[in-house]
């Protein structure tokens, strides 16, 4: 499954590890919720980049307290209709100021793309290698937005009021 | 009416030429249809028993005579000549091919119409009453408020994929004609004690096989955090509606689980995070919408001109018309005309290109270019000069578009049935056409009075049966169509579901079962006077359900 | 009627067709013997056990280019030869709805 980020296919540098399976010194690596919760402390100790990922189903306020000390958050599409990680992302970015990487993990598919960078992703597991390789045009499919979001497009409201305030008609 | 700017055109063409693309790799078979389906569901595309369906989005029923001429364009180049407005305010054509979706799609984008949101889980039509604007006892026009908010909720990246569709409408008087109480998200303008604006804010009504009223959870809210309230119920939904079983996963199932109070604290809690921010609205944002939506320039009239009497006395045809199809204007000397689109033996709500076109031409004449739909399926012409009705009716009648049935038995509402609907068990627009014909002596629906009848296919009630006067709902036994009857459902401000009145009668006995329950009415009801829901409210369905079994 | 695009186990009770919708134009369509489908249902290929119906169904459910939702639908064999569909709900899917449509096309 390639990854984007950057708009373009790259390496993915982080190891995925399994409730019991060995962590690898210094790697970056993501572990799943339970056992980062359980060894929070340990894993946050641990020299290299950490990272969780976290279930769709479950409230990200209960990652929060360690949201300074995570590289990244793998959130979870087990379907593409399934939106909920699309609150939970503006939730990591906007409420909760999470600034590192927010990777979108499942069911990923090109014509989510745009979507998923408003809500704030910036790193895709993309299923089809071929919507990896149109990344870059995908999220260019629509320059007017409604509504202010997380990438920080201007919404169309804002773009009305200088237009206004321009004196242009 | 809302004029586009640059920005809303913009955004449509973009979304046609983003389909076009969708719809090409999907008969290439880049896409499968599992892939495709939740896309083209986000423009308004189902497929039917026997062709693709596109629903195109009028926003809160309000339609200018240009896209209308564009819609009867539409229905010709690609459809059979004709369309359905639907009781969610929009419009339906049901024979458009997949291959040509897009290029019809660019047509109706040329003057700022799309099927965005008309179908998917997502935010849908926000509608609100057929009068907005015009009624003498609204507070102020509730579609200003109702294009904020349609704007904030197009193409939400966090909102396009929720458990289920959302529907929100949108009130702005004390008299609900926009059946706010079924409604998902419903938010009622008023003004409180001290005289500020603000809404009522409802959640969790709905219908379908778990009917239920919406609940107040706020009386009042303040104008200005209307986006960050709406913006904390749907999150709230996003995260907590259930996705395990399509049956229950509308938000009115989350707000009777939880209970109004708790879901209230819920939707709070995430409120007063996000109350202040960016979406808090300033009035500069307010105004610059409201600026562009253009109101007409009113002549200054005089109510009831001299000679509209003497007219409706000369012609008692007129005179029934006016009685039933015209009401009062909040600017004197005006009025507002409905024109059913019920006729005898026709389908509700259906309109021919050539009629959509001569009602296009008769409001640029007489309603300064702008027509309504309203959720009872039939059409309103909102800005008519009261000296104008006699000219209008003239021309009305030459067309078969000003049949006084306006509220009577005959005015049915109904969705398209087993005749169309993939989901449908059985058929409704027949029902409807036989009680037209079985009740078609206009003295007959003047003696019944007000008498809403309400058809619904199937369990998704999308006819509404369920707020009916009279509810009658397809069912499906052993191969055979059978209706249930429900009484004494309402919809508007004192909304209330309907009674079942015993076991489902068979298609050829629903007229029959209709006529029986008139006849008990007339002789059960007090005065001439006392409406039919009354007479249900005061005697319960009891009289009614012996007198329609007693023979069956 | 309720809508058997919720099939799960397929039961036979007497003839059946394979039906599904075309792509293209959302027509109509029965899977006819050579693997295609065809808008006349007399040229569909009839199954008149279970698990020819299924083996009908999962091919066809591979050709979601052509056509979408394939389902079992029953008919009726005619005594002079030819097929009718078996239920109202096929009857409309087959020749239209059961009201007169509001215009004629180009009226």
């Amino acid at each position: 499954m390639p990854l984007v980020e950057n708009g373009q296919v790259v390496q993915d540098r982080y190891v995925y590890v399994g409730e019991d399976e060995r962590i690898p010194d210094r790697a970056p690596v993501i572990v799943p919720a339970k056992r980062f919760l359980d060894n929070a402390d340990a894993l946050i100790g641990r020299d290299g980049s950490l990272g969780v990922a976290w279930p769709n189903d479950r409230r990200v306020a209960e990652l929060a307290p360690w949201l300074g000390h995570l590289a990244l958050v793998a959130l979870q599409f087990p379907k593409f209709r399934d939106g909920r990680a699309y609150s939970q992302a503006r939730l990591l970015r906007e409420t909760y100021g999470f600034g590192g990487t927010l990777r979108a993990t499942g069911d990923v598919l090109r014509d989510q793309f745009q979507f998923l960078v408003r809500a704030g992703f910036n790193s895709f597991e993309v299923k089809k290698p071929a919507d990896a390789g149109v990344f870059a045009e995908a999220v260019r499919r629509y320059s007017v937005f409604y509504q202010a979001s997380a990438d920080g497009s201007v919404p169309a409201q804002r773009r009305r009021l200088h237009r206004t305030a321009a004196g242009d008609p | 009416m809302y004029v586009y700017d640059a920005f809303d055109r913009k955004l449509v063409t973009e979304r046609v030429n983003d389909f076009r693309d969708q719809v090409a790799r999907r008969l290439s078979g880049e896409l499968t249809e599992e892939e495709f389906k939740p896309l083209r569901l986000m423009n308004g595309v189902y497929l039917q028993l026997h062709a693709y369906m596109l629903r195109i989005a009028i926003p809160y029923g309000t339609l200018s005579s240009l896209q209308l001429r564009q819609l009867a364009r539409v229905a010709r180049k690609y459809d059979r000549g004709y369309g359905h407005f639907t009781t969610r305010q929009n419009i339906q054509f049901h024979w458009i091919k997949l291959a040509e979706l897009p290029d019809a799609m660019a047509e109706l984008a040329s003057v700022g119409m799309h099927g965005m949101q008309t179908s998917g889980n997502n935010v849908r039509n926000i509608t609100t009453d057929q009068w907005a604007g015009v009624a003498p006892d609204e507070i102020e026009d509730p579609r200003i408020w109702a294009e904020l908010i349609r704007q904030h909720v197009t193409l939400h990246p966090e909102f396009s994929f929720m458990p289920r569709k959302f529907k929100i409408a949108v009130g702005a008087s004390h008299h609900d004609r926009a059946a706010l109480r079924i409604h998902d998200l419903a938010l009622r303008l008023h003004r409180n004690a001290a005289g500020e604006t603000g809404f009522e804010v409802m959640v969790g009504g709905g219908l379908g096989r778990t009917p239920y009223l919406a609940l107040t959870i706020k009386p009042f809210l303040p104008t200005r955090d209307v986006l960050s309230y709406v913006e904390a119920v749907l999150r709230t939904y996003n995260q907590f509606g259930r996705r395990d079983n399509i049956w229950k996963a509308r938000i009115k199932i989350l707000v009777h689980d939880l209970g109004a109070e708790a879901f209230a604290d819920e939707v709070d809690t995430e409120w007063q995070s996000i109350k202040d921010g960016a979406l808090a609205l300033d009035q500069a944002v307010v105004t610059e919408i409201a600026g562009r939506f253009r109101y007409p320039a009113y002549e200054k009239l005089d109510d009831s001109p001299k000679g509209l009497a003497q007219t409706r006395n000369d012609d008692r045809r007129l005179d029934a018309w006016v009685k039933n199809c015209v009401t009062n204007h909040k600017v004197p000397g005006y009025a507002i005309v409905t024109l059913s689109l019920k006729p005898q033996g026709g389908t509700p709500g259906d309109a021919t290109a050539a009629q959509m076109d001569e009602i296009a031409d008769l409001a640029d004449r007489y309603s300064f270019g702008e027509i309504r739909v309203g959720h009872e399926q039939n059409l309103v012409l909102p800005h008519i000069a009261q000296r104008d009705l006699p000219v209008l009716w003239r021309a009305l009648d030459a067309i078969d578009l000003a049949l006084p049935n306006v509220n009577s038995i005959t005015d049915i509402i109904s969705c398209p049935g087993l005749d169309y609907c993939s989901l449908a068990n059985a058929r409704s627009i027949p029902i409807a056409q036989e009680i037209t014909r079985r009740f078609r002596d206009l003295d007959m629906q003047r003696e019944l009075g007000r008498l809403h009848i309400n058809i619904s296919g199937c369990i998704n009630a999308c006819g509404h049966h369920h707020v009916g006067h009279i509810g009658i709902l397809g069912v499906e036994k052993n191969g055979e169509e059978f209706y249930q009857i429900t009484l004494g459902g309402k919809a508007d401000e004192n909304a209330t579901l309907g009674t079942l009145i015993g076991p489902a009668v068979p298609f050829a006995q629903v007229a029959d079962v209709v006529e029986d329950i008139a006849a008990a009415y007339l002789a059960l009801r007090q005065r001439p006077d006392e409406l039919f829901i009354d007479t249900v409210k005061r005697t319960g369905v009891e009289p009614f359900r012996e007198r329609v079994y007693a023979a069956r | 009627m309720t809508s058997p695009l919720d099939q799960k186990k397929i039961k036979i009770t007497g003839p059946v067709v394979v039906t599904a919708n075309r792509v293209g134009d959302g027509a109509v369509v029965y899977r006819s013997p050579d693997g295609g489908w065809t808008t006349e249902l007399d040229r569909a290929v009839i199954a008149t056990d279970a698990s020819i119906a299924r083996t009908l169904v999962a091919a066809a459910s591979g050709d979601d280019l052509n056509a979408v939702g394939p389902y079992v639908a029953p008919v009726k064999l005619l005594p002079g030869g030819g097929v009718w569909p078996g239920n109202l709900r096929e009857l409309i899917r087959h020749g239209g709805p059961t009201i007169e449509l509001p215009a004629v096309l180009g009226a």
